[in-house]
């Protein structure tokens, strides 16, 4: 359902995507990992149409909605009106489909969403981007800054909207537990390429990846070239 | 005491007419974080355009309800030349919205001359506390409290309006859900080009207008609008009222030469006292 070819993003002279080519499947989760730089946040933003690609395509059939690093509220609005304009896209007000999905929220409704605690507001972000209907559910660091029986929570909503409704996940993660217990596959950008792309398990056992995942930027490029040998 | 009741309800007829001059730049403000200054001029645009069209062919009522739209539409072209190309910083936006100012009056001169214009309104009197009052000042007032309701409404019950807000909130996130922000801002632009129209013909017929008002009704409606952060409606509306019961009280029993001062120096009191909430508010 995602399809990214050769995929360039410039930031003026800087280089943020340099031919990143993936394909993601109907109903697919994908973990998308990498050191600080790598390219994900970005690589994120093009997906959703925020950020213009210098070449290359992003075609996607269906809808794609995002969950942004840092949770991005409207803080000064409640929880409601957070989430109501989460359907403005398609024009979507009615709240009880992620209501039923997101039960907690429920009772959160009417309170101001700056004032709610960071595995609150996760929650929120998730919900703000299920009203959009999405196909695809781009999630940017959906474990930062949270406690492990909060983040622990959010992975079991994310595994029954994929598997009760069908919606891709592309989930951008720093833990890296998380990532491959998650997402059955894996793909590793760093300095705006994809080093290597596969099943979790394998890529999450190569040492590797570890350093590359960790930001060690020492691997040689021989090592990389090896690496994506695993691709499936 | 009936000389003060006197000064007081003047003052709130007049400081309505503030508020809605000063709502205009709430909802720029909110929504794009520029402060146009070309907010006066909507009110003398809409004052000339109301006299034009009532000259003309059209009845009371459809003449300034016209005026009121084209100043609308005005709004969305300022809104258009300000905000410019995306990134563009508010501080700049300001400057702009300047120079549309001072071209506005030099449009006005060269359409309408340097006369100031009286459009006729409402006639007589009304006993209110035992004041008599013009009937086109209550109006002023009663149209502004009317105008405050519905924007209140817009802003807390619509899609649209929560959309506005979301604008101002967080752009990021507004775009990352779809909300076209920039789009969102022209309608803001819009929305204050209506507010300082419906300024302009209510006032026009009680204070005659002319190229040159725009600037001190900018200044007393930016006055209340500052009263109100910027960013609050109805702390604008108490704003503009204060303003105006203070300037009316200054005339009366000082000199009314005296009340732009007041006017400044209230914003400068007020901005003294919230400079702190202004500091955590961008600090957002």
């Amino acid at each position: 359902m995602l399809r990214i070819d050769d995929l360039v993003v410039r930031y003026d002279a800087a280089v943020a995507l340099d031919g990143v080519s993936l394909e993601l499947g109907g109903g697919e989760m994908m973990a998308l990992v990498g050191p600080n730089g790598a390219g994900k946040s970005t690589l994120l933003n093009t997906i959703s149409g925020l950020v213009p690609p210098a070449s290359g395509t992003v075609t996607c059939e269906g809808r794609v909605a995002q969950v942004p690093e840092g949770r991005q509220m409207f803080p000064d609005m409640t929880v409601e009106d957070n989430l109501v304009l989460g359907g403005w896209s398609i024009r979507n007000r009615d709240l009880s489909e992620v209501m039923d999905l997101l039960p907690d929220l429920a009772r959160l409704r009417k309170a101001k969403a700056g004032r709610l605690s960071g595995g609150q507001q996760q929650m929120v972000a998730i919900g703000r981007a299920l009203m959009a209907k999405p196909d695809l559910l781009a999630i940017d660091e959906l474990s930062l800054g949270l406690a492990p029986i909060v983040v622990a929570e959010l992975a079991e909503h994310l595994r029954y909207l994929n598997r009760e409704r069908g919606t891709a996940i592309l989930l951008v993660e720093q833990e890296v537990s998380l990532a491959v217990e998650l997402c059955p596959r894996t793909c590793v950008l760093e300095a705006g390429r994809v080093v290597a792309s596969g099943p979790s398990a394998e890529l999450a056992e190569s040492d590797e990846v570890r350093r590359a995942y960790f930001g060690d930027l020492t691997v040689p490029d021989a090592t990389l070239a090896g690496l994506t040998e695993v691709q499936s | 005491m009936k000389e003060f009741l006197t000064y007081v309800i003047t003052g709130i007829t007049l400081g309505a007419s503030f508020a809605l001059v000063g709502s205009g730049f709430v909802v720029v403000h909110r929504v794009t974080r520029v402060v146009n200054f070309a907010q006066g001029s909507f009110a003398v645009l809409a004052a000339m355009l109301a006299a034009w069209l009532l000259g003309g062919v059209l009845p009371h009522g459809a003449a300034e309800v016209g005026a009121v739209l084209i100043c609308g539409l005005v709004g969305v072209a300022v809104g258009v030349i300000a905000l410019g190309r995306r990134g563009t910083p508010p501080l700049i936006s300001l400057i702009v919205t300047l120079g549309v100012s001072m071209l506005a009056a030099a449009a006005i001169i060269l359409f309408w001359g340097q006369d100031p214009v009286s459009p006729p309104g409402l006639s007589g009197h009304l006993a209110l506390l035992g004041v008599q009052v013009d009937r086109q000042r209550l109006l002023v007032l009663v149209a502004t409290l009317l105008a405050f309701a519905v924007l209140g409404l817009f802003f807390s019950r619509t899609y649209l309006g929560k959309a506005l807000t979301a604008s101002a909130s967080n752009p990021y996130a507004a775009r990352l859900v779809g909300i076209d922000v920039r789009r969102m801002g022209l309608l803001a632009f819009a929305l204050a080009g209506v507010l300082g129209g419906l300024a302009g013909v209510l006032v026009a017929p009680s204070n005659a207008l002319s190229f040159s008002s725009d600037l001190p009704l900018a200044l007393s409606g930016f006055a209340a609008a500052v009263f109100g952060g910027l960013s609050s409606p109805g702390r604008t509306l108490v704003g503009g009222l204060v303003l105006g019961v203070a300037g009316q009280l200054t005339a009366g029993y000082l000199d009314g030469s005296y009340q732009t001062e007041v006017a400044l120096l209230l914003m400068v009191v007020i901005m003294i006292a919230r400079s702190r909430t202004f500091v955590a508010e961008e600090a957002k």
